[in-house]
């Protein structure tokens, strides 16, 4: 006997323990999110995932979905409030589209298109926070980390090496490397990682292969998130691996 | 000579008239005059009010990212910034020969680039002063106006400059900061497609920018004694310039030629640019005086651009830019013509030849290749040097082993125009103003001086830690109530301040 709730007006099944979100992806709805990757536990960080149950606004990534429950993902009141959370992660970092190499390839990027923000609202904090480009093959980018911790989970559960962890509390919150130096070369952290290629924006980055995709070809150039769905689908794509 | 007019005796005894801001150039900019009681000419400067810190910022930052970064310096030659700083990538990922393809598609990105800007600067910046006199109405002295006028001349400006953008789309991605060349080579190459799209409207485009030199050789020669004279001073002249001593805009060597010219630099390498040219640090300019170190910074200032350019080449490989460059040539008897205005000739006669080197460029089958990029050792210092449309572009990056930029250094056309542009406007001002109550259309001669060399302004300022810095704290009244100077030699001084005692 399977189970019903309705989101924006349509009636989807779902399985008991199931959240929104996972009940809207099997049933090919798609939700705004940017910490949320099927792979990993959700951790619901980002609040990107706002949707309306009744008068409450809660994150789809973590709710459970019970039966007869009415979600609304599309109102303008839940779109005004991501694009009001997707503006602060904007300010807090450097995420200078015009000149990165991950934009038209990137999960913010075009997860802020879906929302309706097509520019900068808040004054940037214009953090001092320089590249670590110690090890061979990535860069981490630490301007652009937003910090959703799915390198962190995807070291920690699926490579079993904890590269990664999050430091400090509030705005002090930041990346930090489980290395002697601190920095990427020294850790155990390789090419071939889960971790490296789980990146939403341009944080983790291979190197010397930037902007290797001409513009109309990049794979949000096409559609919009909404249809092409995450990096993690078109990871082959994005990282140019064979 | 070239410090005349620079620097007043006496300037708390003089009158300031400012032109601020420069119209119909590229940036923010200002020209001071200091006249005496007669209107005598006794100071006149352009100073470049803006400041960007490219060559600061980019630091940190990994080389791949630099063509595609430092290309914003600018929306209007955006290209040539990007070319420049992806040949200097070139040397960094240690490839000295691109493939066919790669070259092939970055010379026709550069070509369209060219023909662009040069039709924006003549057709919407330029033309103007020219149709309409430097004394026209100044409010119909403008784009506006020409449509109004000439609504077949802005109209052949304004579609001229959309093929050449449209050339830039279909090699870098995008009209306006595109990301077609990458360190080693390009992410794109031309499909038959585009390629086809871009053949039905050459034939229009070559015709309407033979016109465009006919156009300006008339307005030239209708009164020559006027517009050889106007704003002429003898400038050296440098350029890059191709093996066989052709015009070339992409890749070659230095070529430096005297005001006679006589050939003082031959097919040098562009490599040394740091032994063969220097830069001077003057206190009331953002904006630096580069000079030929061997002939110091009297002597040795010179000229870039499409005067110098085509002053400085044997010949054009294209018939038609050829043809036209000899009569150019011609007119100078025997000497590079030097006056500020033979620069829209000049100009012309290079879109012409962009035109008939796309044309000719466009069925080559080494556009639709596939190899696109090549890898090599990498190198910790990379140079590249294009000549953008303003002139010869410097861009100089080194790394460390990480692949992060630890030193700029960008010498842009309008900063290797600084001195001349200055002696250029004193010339003017000497000839044409001195001694005579100024009026907007004297002023605006100056401005015509400036706009000739089509400067850039907002790409020319970048240098940090050297720059000289006048700071003066203002109470709410305006009144100066402190005041800090730092000069060229790094020394910082608090000049006394004469305060009001209440």
């Amino acid at each position: 006997m399977s189970n019903h709730f309705t989101l924006d007006g349509r009636q989807l099944p779902f399985v008991a323990g199931q959240t929104i979100m996972a009940a809207a992806q099997a049933a090919g709805v798609y939700i705004p999110h940017l910490c949320h990757n099927p792979d990993y536990a959700p951790h619901g960080s980002c609040r990107v995932c706002l949707v309306a149950v009744g008068r409450r606004q809660v994150s789809a990534c973590t709710t459970p979905v019970t039966e007869g429950m009415a979600v609304d993902s599309r109102c303008e009141s839940i779109q005004a409030n991501r694009r009001a959370v997707l503006q602060m992660l904007f300010a807090e970092g450097n995420h200078l589209c015009p000149a990165c190499e991950r934009s038209g390839n990137c999960q913010l990027q075009a997860v802020a298109y879906y929302t309706g923000m097509l520019a900068p609202h808040y004054p940037p904090f214009f953090p001092r926070r320089p590249v670590d480009a110690s090890h061979p093959d990535f860069i981490i980018d630490f301007g652009r980390c937003i910090l959703c911790e799915l390198c962190v989970r995807a070291s920690r559960d699926h490579d079993g090496k904890r590269v990664f962890a999050i430091s400090g509390r509030g705005l002090a919150s930041h990346l930090v490397i489980d290395s002697p130096s601190g920095l990427l070369g020294d850790s155990d952290f390789a090419a071939t990682d889960r971790a490296a290629h789980v990146c939403p924006t341009g944080a983790i980055l291979p190197k010397h292969k930037g902007f290797e995709h001409p513009i109309g070809e990049r794979l949000y150039d096409r559609e919009p998130i909404s249809k092409v769905g995450d990096l993690r689908a078109h990871e082959d794509e994005v990282d140019g691996n064979e | 000579m070239t410090t005349s007019l620079e620097t007043a005796r006496h300037p708390e005894r003089l009158r300031r008239v400012c032109i601020e801001p420069l119209t119909r150039v590229e940036g923010h900019g200002k020209v001071t005059l200091l006249l005496d009681e007669d209107n005598h000419i006794r100071q006149a400067r352009l100073h470049v009010v803006e400041f960007r810190g490219f060559e600061k910022f980019i630091q940190g930052r990994p080389y791949w990212e630099l063509p595609v970064l430092v290309q914003r310096l600018c929306g209007i030659c955006p290209v040539s910034h990007h070319l420049a700083a992806a040949k200097a990538c070139d040397q960094l990922v240690g490839v000295d020969q691109l493939t066919p393809t790669a070259e092939k598609v970055r010379r026709l990105m550069h070509l369209g680039q060219t023909l662009q800007s040069h039709a924006l600067h003549f057709f919407h910046l330029a033309s103007p002063d020219l149709l309409f006199g430097f004394d026209g109405p100044v409010a119909h002295r403008n784009i506006v106006g020409l449509i109004q006028d000439h609504p077949q001349i802005a109209m052949q400006g304004v579609l001229m400059r959309k093929f050449g953008q449209e050339v830039i789309r279909i090699t870098a991605g995008k009209r306006i900061h595109g990301t077609g060349a990458l360190p080693g080579g390009v992410n794109k190459h031309v499909t038959l497609a585009e390629r086809d799209s871009l053949q039905k409207d050459i034939a229009q485009v070559l015709e309407w920018a033979e016109g465009a030199v006919q156009l300006i050789k008339r307005i030239i020669l209708t009164n020559p004694g006027f517009h050889y004279r106007f704003g002429a001073v003898d400038a050296n002249t440098l350029s890059l310039i191709a093996p066989d001593g052709s015009h070339e805009l992409y890749h070659g060597g230095l070529r430096v030629r005297d005001p006679d010219g006589n050939t003082l630099l031959d097919h040098q390498d562009y490599q040394d640019y740091e032994q063969l040219i220097h830069e001077e640090v003057k206190d009331w300019s953002y904006m630096k005086f580069p000079f030929l170190t061997r002939l110091g910074p009297e002597l040795g200032w010179y000229r870039v651009g499409p005067l110098a350019r085509v002053n400085n080449c044997d010949c054009f490989h294209t018939p038609l830019a050829e043809q036209e460059r000899q009569d150019f040539a011609a007119a100078g008897e025997g000497r590079p013509l030097q006056p500020v205005l033979a620069t829209h000739w000049a100009r012309l006669i290079e879109l012409l030849h962009c035109a008939e080197a796309i044309r000719d460029l466009l069925p080559d089958p080494d556009l639709q290749g596939t190899e696109l990029r090549l890898t090599g050792e990498m190198r910790e210092k990379g140079i590249g040097v294009i000549e953008a449309p303003r002139g010869t572009l410097f861009h100089h990056y080194e790394i460390n082993g990480d692949g992060l930029v630890t030193r700029a250094n960008l010498i842009v056309s309008t900063t290797n125009n600084n001195q001349a542009i200055n002696t250029a406007i004193r010339q003017v001002a000497r000839e044409f103003l001195d001694g005579r109550e100024l009026t907007e259309p004297l002023l605006n001669q100056i401005e015509v001086a400036i706009r000739a060399y089509d400067p850039c302004l907002s790409c020319a300022t970048h240098a940090m830690g050297r720059m000289p810095l006048d700071l003066e704290l203002c109470d709410a009244q305006g009144k100066r109530i402190d005041r800090l100077c730092r000069h060229p030699d790094g020394a910082v001084e608090r000049p006394s301040i004469a305060v009001a005692k209440h």
